[in-house]
């Protein structure tokens, strides 16, 4: 009696592990299935909308004293790009290095590194939320974004700034990211050239890297060499908007 | 027996239907769902058994989203975690200060060990937490182990797309729930405890501990832990593993800064999330305990399609236990 309970007991257990690993290995089939994933992604034009709908456009991150600033700021992805040209340019400090800004905007132009530090900046000791799940706190200082915008002036059919940076992964593939006017726009998205009053180091993104507070750590494009405002995402890399949009991240990296 | 037992027994017409209380509907089931007739009590010894209508619709729909809703959102959750398998207090990540990490470390020997770190007691965990085997049985670093997280292998894009989205559908379905709770009255009616269940809450303790679980009539309605751990999952972990959840946002933190300051900062945030899930996990488990133990066929069709059967106080024979 006893030993036919221990063997029913087995039994539903041996048969619950069965259904489990059925179920499991049910999601990794959908997970690369061709349909499913779309599915899910739908949620992210929902939370998109959702959040931009209860949020202020000028709500603002929160901002931290200097007490709260993380002793190490990790770095993270690409930390000194594989790039000749990009090296040729750090050697010299990037004296050379010059921001162009074109695409969908009446006045194209061109700005170098002592150029940008001369136009009105903004310091904001802000928190990194990276997709991973850590967070950092720095003191960063740029250019706010929109103050390169006022100077060329975006046409009125530019919907997304798009970001082209020196770092390439492995096979060649430079980094990217885009954001839309909304985030351009706000006040806390800068052109960091600085990092805890220092020369923002190769490590983070020299000579300039993006911060864009309300979005996670991977919006946030390093080595920036050159903007382009075009009014839509499909010509671009693999036409999702950003690198690592194009391996399956959310375009709208806001949760 | 005598004859104040078999006048419990509930007349055959049904009473109108707004006219139930408790959400029971006595025994006007037979017409509408005339396969599982019960026995019918040929003589006053036989046991007397009434069906009851116990969970209405929505309620049963939400159940069941839930269901589908929850190892998911746990499991991809963990897939989540495992990108950075630590937990902070505070709104950083200082490295060195982890409340709890599922580290990898190689030995000496290049052996590679699981090393679950928890307020600074360092356990060894191989094979379970900290390094595990993949699918081929090669062990690897990983925080949990493959057969716990979705997708199995290392893939956060599409363990947060899993998250980001089952995370809409529970949500909607909660809210849903707590309306529809509200409106019918099933709130208060059904899941708030009255002063009077709070005041046997000992006894339903000891009661629960002895396994002699309501039966009869008492068990038409939830008794008091049922309660107590329904409103603690819809008042208590709901909101909260919605709330941490909507902290670790960058974006709604910039909409609602009181999120920070309620949790005491992104990473706590993240921490409570986690504790919270797992909170789900133990309430599931010990849920699923007293499903099995309280009549297992009787509760789980009375969540499929609601009828609950009781059997009659008063008619203790040996064929009482009809499940």
């Amino acid at each position: 009696m006893i030993k036919k309970r221990i063997d029913r007991r087995r039994f539903m257990i041996r048969s619950a592990q069965a259904v489990g690993l059925m179920l499991l290995a049910g999601c990794d089939k959908l997970s690369r299935s061709e349909w499913f994933p779309g599915i899910l992604g739908s949620a992210e034009g929902l939370t998109r909308r959702v959040q931009r709908l209860i949020t202020p456009r000028k709500a603002m991150a929160r901002e931290y004293t200097e007490a709260d600033r993380s002793a190490v700021f990790p770095t993270n992805g690409n930390i000194d790009p594989n790039n000749p040209d990009y090296q040729v340019l750090a050697k010299n400090n990037f004296a050379d290095w010059k921001l162009t800004v074109s695409g969908l905007v009446e006045r194209p132009a061109e700005f170098s590194l002592s150029e940008l530090r001369r136009l009105p900046s903004r310091t904001q000791i802000t928190r990194h939320d990276c997709v991973e799940g850590w967070s950092a706190i720095a003191k960063w200082k740029g250019v706010p974004l929109s103050e390169l915008l006022n100077r060329v002036r975006p046409l009125p059919s530019a919907r997304y700034v798009v970001f082209h940076c020196a770092d390439p992964d492995e096979s060649g593939q430079n980094y990217y990211e885009s954001i839309d006017f909304d985030d351009a726009y706000h006040p806390q998205t800068l052109l960091a050239y600085a990092i805890n009053d220092q020369v923002l180091p190769i490590a983070h993104g020299a000579p300039i890297r993006l911060r864009l507070e309300r979005q996670l750590g991977y919006k946030m494009a390093k080595y920036i060499m050159r903007i382009e405002l075009v009014d839509n995402l499909v010509a671009i890399g693999g036409g999702n908007g950003g690198y690592w949009e194009d391996q399956g991240y959310e375009w709208y990296a806001g949760i | 027996m005598s004859d104040s037992n078999d006048n419990r027994i509930e007349p055959s017409e049904a009473p109108e239907s707004e006219n139930r209380s408790e959400e029971i509907r006595p025994s006007a089931i037979p017409s509408e769902l005339p396969v599982t007739e019960p026995p019918v009590p040929t003589d006053s010894h036989a046991p007397a058994v009434r069906w009851i209508y116990r969970h209405t619709v929505p309620v049963r729909l939400a159940h069941w989203v839930n269901v589908l809703c929850l190892p998911i959102l746990v499991m991809s959750g963990l897939q989540i975690f495992n990108a950075h398998p630590a937990l902070y207090l505070g709104e950083r990540s200082d490295r060195d200060r982890p409340i709890l990490s599922l580290d990898t470390v190689f030995s000496d020997s290049g052996e590679i060990r699981g090393i679950t770190a928890v307020f600074g007691y360092s356990f060894d965990t191989t094979g379970w937490l900290g390094a595990s085997r993949d699918s081929a049985g090669q062990i690897h670093r990983r925080g949990f182990p493959t057969w716990v997280t979705i997708p199995s292998h290392q893939w956060l894009a599409m363990g947060r797309r899993w998250h980001l989205f089952f995370a809409w559908v529970f949500v909607l379905n909660g809210l849903l729930f707590g309306l529809y709770s509200l409106l019918s009255r099933h709130l208060d009616r059904d899941l708030i405890p009255f002063p009077k269940d709070l005041r046997g809450i000992g006894r339903a303790v000891r009661d629960h501990l002895l396994f002699r679980h309501p039966k009869g009539e008492e068990a038409a309605r939830y008794n008091v832990l049922q309660k107590l751990a329904y409103t603690g999952v819809v008042f208590g972990l709901g909101p909260l593993i919605l709330l941490t959840g909507m902290t670790m946002s960058p974006g709604l933190d910039a909409a609602f800064p009181g999120l920070l300051t309620l949790f005491g900062g992104r990473q706590s945030a993240r921490t409570i999330h986690f504790v919270v899930c797992f909170a789900f996990v133990g309430f599931v488990a010990i849920h699923l305990f007293m499903v099995a133990v309280t009549g297992l066929w009787n509760n789980f069709r009375s969540m499929l399609i609601g009828r609950y059967h009781i059997a009659e106080l008063g008619v203790d024979h040996h064929d009482q236990e009809t499940n």
